[in-house]
Parts: structure tokens; sequence; C-alpha cells
């Protein structure tokens, strides 16, 4: 007996619900974006400056105490919060607003010491500064990084497929993109350095499964050249189905695993990691997919001189050479 | 059939070996650890009585490259800071206006009164009370410039260039100059900041340039970056001043030639002192703490050398009974009064020193000036508790995703499930035998990496193996079969791989520090993970397959 996630070969007339689909990912794209517009995202301290200290304290702690500590010291918006285990806790202060970065380097002494009076036994675990200049290079790295990425897949496929899969990709990657930021923005997630790898991480895995449904269009279109497009799309994510589901799979047992055990400090690359994979293949059955057949794919490289192969979903073959 | 030819195998076959031999001392961390320490103390020269023993606790013949800890594994601390160059054009310009008010007083028939009227910065502004004289004032200050040695290029042209704008010439350092200035500065933070972290005794810290003015420190180990930074922070620049006066306010304006210094204990306080120094702490042998033969107050104990000794001995005998003051970085430390020349070259520094501070500077006086002030433009710190906790989590975390992983594909495939966990064991001993033999840097999100491995790794399997099941559906044999899936699944594997390789490749080029891991870890993973997943099960498939000759093939 086999594990088997779903039958080998799945008949289902997919393409007959991408109008759904298109319809639920636009709205939560659409509502993605104006959360991040609205909401904003709970930018960690990597890309707005501060202050961020992890302390552990003898007793489990009482947040409200030390907020109440940190926050007289008149250093602005300060945030308390339990870190994964009611001992520890993470305090944030935001950046200091005088240009001086020498005063970063203060208000850790300052919320230490705080903390020490407070909470006698208290153990510092962890502290980190970030200045005003490097959050802001990190955040226009960051951006950069993201943009380049989709722009080198987009290039990528494009060398290996036609134009018209690169462009299906590339929106079914930027939808997945928008929707973890817009997930992390929902929550109020923080959004830091290593949301930012798990975004590129994202970026390039979520495409295996695209890669895998169009290396079986592509194959298919070879194999069946009279097939309407639709009918071929649905037959190929059919056969594609239990790879694609098992490949993710795999990864969100390990992710899965790394998410419960891996700790607190790695939980939210984790979370966006599992997230993006779950959106990701998604988006490779419906959203790319879905964008190849309004696309349209040129059917004619068999090499048929004059003849394109007539596509009874009237193909428009001049508008595919482009 | 599925044909291996024999040099492929023995390629494979030792690839997997090479990776095993090279992970293999990272389950032996502390060991290994212990032995590489001890080595490495022979070779410099140690003789100690326990070192042969420690070194014979790993075999000499077998690799013992580790994978190294980050700091957020480790513990110990990060700091970027940015050194002020700034500072030091500043501080040319200021040594220029001397040579400028002499070569300008020496044609004053021809340009009038003249005066500086910039506060100190990088440019120098001279205010000519006539205007008719400013081109004989730019070409006598122009006559100042000096080639800047342009390196292989020849010479890379003046070092200054002067302006008029309105009634006032500017003189300012021309590009090659700064180029040449930031490049020595940066040589010499770097060599300063080296020498003080090594005197305090901290173990294989990172000091590296980055980018233009910058500097990242790591020092694995320390509990706090304030540590570091009571090193790294201060300048140390080391003046002696005579004292105009003693007792002067905030309010107090120096006379020209002079400043105005704070004491270093009382910020209320003020000297006004001749500006230029007697001499500088750059004359300076050695520094070491001490104490005070009367007082019994921690002190500093400094030593000049020879020309240093000889000039210290002049200006001390000419200004007997003068107070002068010792300046560091700005703050006068104290101001004794000259009772006798001092003729030997050695001093005592006394202020309000602790035994700790007294020590630390010594150190810092030993190790020499900054050139520039720098300034922490990010700082991480992790506790080596944390450290801990997170290798652990990791550890955790990697082998449940392992085990999880093993099991699901044999439930999955069966037998072949079985022949890519045994590929997959291969690419994690592979991973990690990389690691250790390229000297990369693990760091948490590197663990996350490893993990993501885990789980992608199979993925090129099970292309593979629904490959091979779809051709066996179409009524193909079992060797066509297996062969026709490795084939065909061949090109969606390299798309998908290169695809996240993109992506690593891009986060290791933008990422740094614990992220840069990441990517470390995510792009080495995917190269072996396609090396074991397609070529070690293929070699292992046609091995059983060889031995078994199944008619018929249930993948």
């Amino acid at each position: 007996m086999r594990l088997k996630l779903v039958p080998d070969e799945v008949r289902f007339p997919f393409m007959r619900w991408t109008r759904l689909a298109v319809t639920l990912s636009a709205a939560a794209v659409l509502a993605s974006i104006v959360l991040l517009f609205t909401a904003g995202l709970n930018f960690g301290i990597d890309f707005r400056g501060g202050t961020m200290i992890e302390a552990r304290t003898p007793q489990p702690a009482e947040i409200a105490r030390v907020r109440a500590a940190v926050g007289a010291l008149g250093l602005g918006d300060v945030q308390v919060q339990e870190f994964g285990d009611p001992r520890d806790i993470l305090v944030r202060v935001e950046a200091q607003p005088s240009d001086a970065e020498g005063d970063q380097m203060q208000t850790v002494k300052r919320v230490r010491e705080a903390l020490e009076a407070e909470i006698p036994g208290v153990e510092i675990r962890r502290v980190e500064v970030v200045g005003p200049k490097v959050s802001g290079e990190l955040i226009v790295q960051g951006a950069l990084a993201v943009a380049l990425s989709v722009l080198s897949v987009l290039v990528y496929i494009w060398l290996r497929f036609e134009w018209q899969f690169s462009l299906g990709a590339v929106i079914a990657l930027v939808h997945d993109v928008v929707l973890t930021m817009g997930v992390f923005s929902a929550l109020q997630l923080q959004f830091n350095l290593s949301t930012i790898a798990a975004l590129l991480t994202i970026v390039g895995y979520s495409l295996n499964d695209t890669v895998i449904v169009f290396d079986r269009v592509r194959e298919n279109l070879r194999k069946y050249k009279e097939m309407p497009l639709d009918k071929l799309l649905d037959l190929s994510i059919g056969e594609t189905l239990s790879r694609t589901l098992m490949t993710s799979g795999t990864t969100l047992l390990a992710l899965l695993a790394l998410y419960f055990l891996g700790g607190e400090t790695m939980r939210g690359f984790t979370f966006a990691m599992i997230w993006g994979i779950v959106v990701g293949t998604y988006s490779s059955i419906f959203i790319a997919a879905a964008a190849v057949l309004r696309l349209d794919v040129k059917r004619d490289w068999s090499g048929g001189a004059g003849g394109a192969a007539k596509g009874p979903t009237g193909v428009n073959f001049n508008g595919a050479q482009v | 059939m599925l044909y291996f030819p024999a040099w492929k195998k023995a390629v494979v076959i030792l690839a997997c070996l090479a990776g095993v031999l090279f992970s293999l001392p990272n389950l032996f961390y502390d060991r290994v650890e212990r032995a590489n320490d001890a080595r490495k103390a022979l070779e410099a020269g140690r003789t100690d009585p326990g070192l042969a023993e420690q070194a014979a606790l790993w075999p000499a013949w077998l690799p013992s490259g580790l994978v190294n800890l980050g700091l957020d594994l480790r513990g110990g601390a990060h700091l970027l800071v940015e050194v002020e160059l700034a500072d030091v054009y500043a501080e040319r310009m200021d040594a220029l206006w001397p040579e400028a008010r002499k070569t300008l007083r020496e044609i004053r028939d021809l340009i009038g009164g003249f005066r500086r009227v910039d506060q100190g910065g990088p440019e120098l502004r001279i205010r000519l009370n006539d205007p008719a004289g400013m081109p004989h004032a730019i070409k006598a200050l122009e006559a100042l410039a000096t080639p800047v040695g342009g390196g292989l290029l020849g010479a890379g042209g003046p070092d200054i260039e002067v302006e008029a704008q309105g009634d006032e010439v500017v003189v300012r350092l021309t590009e090659a100059a700064r180029r040449q200035i930031d490049e020595s500065t940066m040589a010499q933070s770097l060599e300063i900041i080296r020498r003080r972290i090594d005197a305090a005794g901290t173990r294989e810290p990172t000091i590296q340039r980055q980018g233009r003015d910058r500097i990242l420190v790591q020092v694995p180990g320390v509990g706090s970056a304030e540590e570091v930074l009571a090193l790294i922070g201060t300048t140390a620049k080391l003046t002696f001043h005579l004292v105009d006066s003693a007792s002067a306010d905030a309010n107090t304006r120096p006379g020209p030639g002079k400043i105005k210094v704070p004491d270093a204990d009382d910020p209320q306080r003020f000297y006004i002192l001749e500006r230029e120094a007697l001499i500088t702490g750059d004359r300076l042998t050695d520094a070491q703490p001490g104490f005070d033969q009367q007082t019994g107050q921690p002190v500093v104990n400094f030593r000049f050398d020879t020309a240093g000794a000889r000039r210290f001995g002049q200006v001390t005998a000419a200004n007997v009974g003068r107070p002068f003051a010792i300046v560091l970085d700005g703050k006068v430390i104290t101001a004794p009064v000259i009772r006798e020349p001092i003729t030997g070259g050695a001093g005592q520094i006394s202020g309000s020193f602790t035994v700790e501070s007294a020590t630390r500077l010594a150190i810092l006086l030993r190790a020499g000036a900054l050139p520039a002030r720098i300034k922490v433009l990010e700082q991480r710190t992790v506790g080596p508790d944390l450290g801990a906790d997170s290798i652990a989590a990791g550890e955790r975390a990697v082998v449940v995703a392992f085990v999880a992983v093993l099991v699901f594909m044999v439930l999955a495939y069966g037998l072949f499930g079985v022949f890519a966990d045994i590929a997959l064991m291969f690419n994690l001993a592979m991973l990690i035998g990389a690691l250790s033999a390229l000297g990369a840097t693990l760091t948490l999100p590197g663990i996350a990496g490893i993990v993501l491995t885990v789980g992608m790794a199979v993925d090129a399997n099970v292309l593979i193996f629904e490959r091979i099941r779809e051709e066996l559906r179409a009524g193909k044999g079992p060797a066509r079969a297996i062969e026709l899936g490795y084939e065909r699944a061949f090109s969606a594997i390299v798309d998908a791989n290169v695809t996240t390789l993109i992506a690593a490749v891009i986060l290791f080029a933008m990422g740094s520090g614990p992220v840069k891991g990441f990517a470390v870890t995510l792009g080495i993973g995917i190269l072996t993970s396609v090396f074991t997943a397609v070529l070690v099960t293929r070699l292992i498939i046609s091995i059983w397959f060889a031995a078994r000759r199944p008619r018929t093939l249930t993948v």
C-alpha cells in the first residue's frame, strides 16, 4: 500500500474553476494591498531602527510591570511582549529621535538597568540595536532583493519557456509575495530581515510547482496538437497534481518541524515560508495556469511552416508571437 | 538497461564518501575543537605539557574542519561601526592653516588683510579684505599643493584645490586626496581596532572593512557589546598642552591660538589651553596600569620613544612652574604643575581612575589612537545561553524534519522511498561536509536552511518516481520506465532548482549576517540535493536492478 495524497491521474475541470479562483485571488491581493497601505507592516527594528532586548526572568514575567518600568524611562514607544515562554520577554524601544547613534547605545544601558532593578536576577539574552542609517539601507536592500529575484526568475522562465509562461509564473509569484505580505500586515506579525529571506525563498520555491505544471503543459502541447487549451491545461494539472502536492508536502513537513521545534526566533520566518508554500501551490495550479489560458500560447513550434495548427479555442497566433 | 559507466560510479561514490568524511568531525565537535586549538598552539611554538595529548584527541589524518558557529549560536557581540572620515579631512585642513597663513602673510602687500572664517570642517575658508588680491591668493595657495601618490597610474594630481567664492578663498581636498586619506585611515583604524581587541585577549574576533567607511567587528563569547565598545569606541587621542588658565566656565571665549577643553570629571569646568600640542600620544612606546606610590590610587604609567623623550624633556625644562594638561579625546584628565624637567621619557597619568579604567586606558594607549572617531551603526549581541538553546532547538528541528521526511518517502514510494532516503542521508552529510570544508559559518537561519533543504531535497525524487509510475502505467517495462523517468523528469528538476538557486544567490549577495548564513546553506543544499537525488538514487537503483532483475515494478 502506498500513501497517496491524490489519485495518480486526476480528471478535474480546473480551468472551469479559475474564474472563481482568480476572483478570490484578486480580492485577496486587493485586500492585502489596502492593508499594506492602511495598517502597514509591523516593521521589526531591522527596518525601523531602535532597540530590542530579549530577557529571561526567574519567574513568569509580569508584562505589565515591565512595561511600566521601561515606559517610565521616557524613551517613547515601548513594546513588551511574551516571547515563546512565560519567562521570556521581548522589549522593543523605538529609535531615539536625536540623530546621534550613540543614543541608541545609551538606551540599551538604561533599559537593562531598569529591567535589573525591576526584576532581580533577570538574564539579558539578546540585544539588538539598529541605527536609523542602517535600517534605511536594509529596507532599500530588502525591497531591491525581492524585486531583483522576481525579475531574474521572469528572465529565466522566459529563456526556458514561451513568454506567456514566464508572465504567468510571475503573476503567480507576485500574487504569492503580496499575499504573504498581506498576512503579515493583517496579523501584524513582525516583518524583519528573516521575513525578507522567507519572501525570497518563496519566490524561488513556489515556482517549483509552477515549473512542474508548465513542463507538462509544454510536453502535452507537442503531444496533443488539436486539444483545446483549457482541456490541455486541465489534463496537465491533473497529471502532475500528485507530484505537486507531494513535493510541497515534504517541504511543509520539514517546515512544520521547524515551526514547532525550532525556537521562537525563527517562528516568523517559518510561518512566512509555510504560508508562502501553501499559497504558492494553490497559485501554481489556479493562477499561473489561468494566466497562460488567458494569454494563450503559440502551438506551431513542431515545425509546421505555414499552417498554424487550428486551435478550436480560436487562438490568436499573431498576438502570441509578439 | 540502466547502464552506469564505471568512472561515473566511482565519482558518485567518492563524492559521497568525501561528504561523510568531511562532515564527521562535527559529530565530535568539542573533541575536534580542542584538538584543533592544541595543534594551533603547538604550531605557534608553545610546548605546554597537556597540548600533545589534547592534539591527539582527533587523528591528524582525518579532516578536522568544523562548521563555524555564527554569533547567534555561539553567543557574542556584533558591531557595525562607521569611521568618521570627515574628521580626518577637517584635521588636514586645520593642519594646513599655519602654512597657508604664513604663505599669505608673505604676499600681504599684494592681497591685503585676510582671516580664516570657517569653524573647522572639510574646507578652509579665508576672507580677503580686498577681493582684488584674489588671483594672487589663489596662486600662492595652489603652490602649497603636493602631489597625491596615484599608485600604479603615476601621480594622481594635487592634493588640494583652491577656488574663489565671493570675497572668500576656499581650499579643499581633491577627490584623489580624499580617496588616499580614506584608504590610509581605514587601514589604520582596522589595525588599531585589531590590536585593541587582541590585547583584551578575546578568541577569534572578526574585524573586516565593509564598504567605504565601515568596519564590522564580531567578537565571540563576550556577554555585552558595551565591553567591546569600551575598547573600540574611544579614539584614545592623547595630547599634552600647556595650560593658559585653569578656571574657565562655559562662557569663556578662548583667544586666538587657544582652545577651551572641558574637565573629564566635571563637565562644568573648563581649561583654556594652547592650541598647539606639546607632544602627542603617538610618541608613546609603552603604557601600563599601576598605582601611585604616595596615594595608592590607580594610575597609568607611560614611556615615550627617544625623540618623544627628548622633546618632553625640552618643553618641561622650558616651562617649570607652569601647569600642563593631559588631554584624552578632548577632555582634560589631569593638569599637574611641572615641578622639574622630566628627562627620563617616562611619566604618570593620574586622574580619577579605577583599576579597570586604568587598565583599559593603558591598553588603548599601547594600541595607539584611532585616526578618527567611530560611530556605532548597528549592534547585535546574543548571550551564550540563548545560543546554546538555539542550537538545541535547531538540532531537534533538523532531526524531526529528517525522520518525518524519511518515513513519508517510504510510505509513499516503498522501496524506492528507501533509496531516496539513503540519498537524503548522503545529502545531509555532503551539505555539512561542504560547510565544514569551506569554513562557512552556520547561523540560526542557516539551520532553517538545512531543514528546508531536507524538505526540498526529496522533491527531485518525487518528480522522478512519479514519472516512473506514469511510464509504467503507459505500459513500459521496468528498466525502460526507470530510464525514462530520470530522463523526462530532468528538465523540471533543473528548472525548479535553478529558480531557487537564483533566489539564494541574490540573498547571499544582498543579505547580511545571519541571513547570509541561510543563503549559504540553502544554496549549497540545492547543489548537493540535485546531485544526490539524481545521481545517487540512480546508482543505487541500477545496482539493485542489476542484482534483482525484477519483471514487474511497483514504485
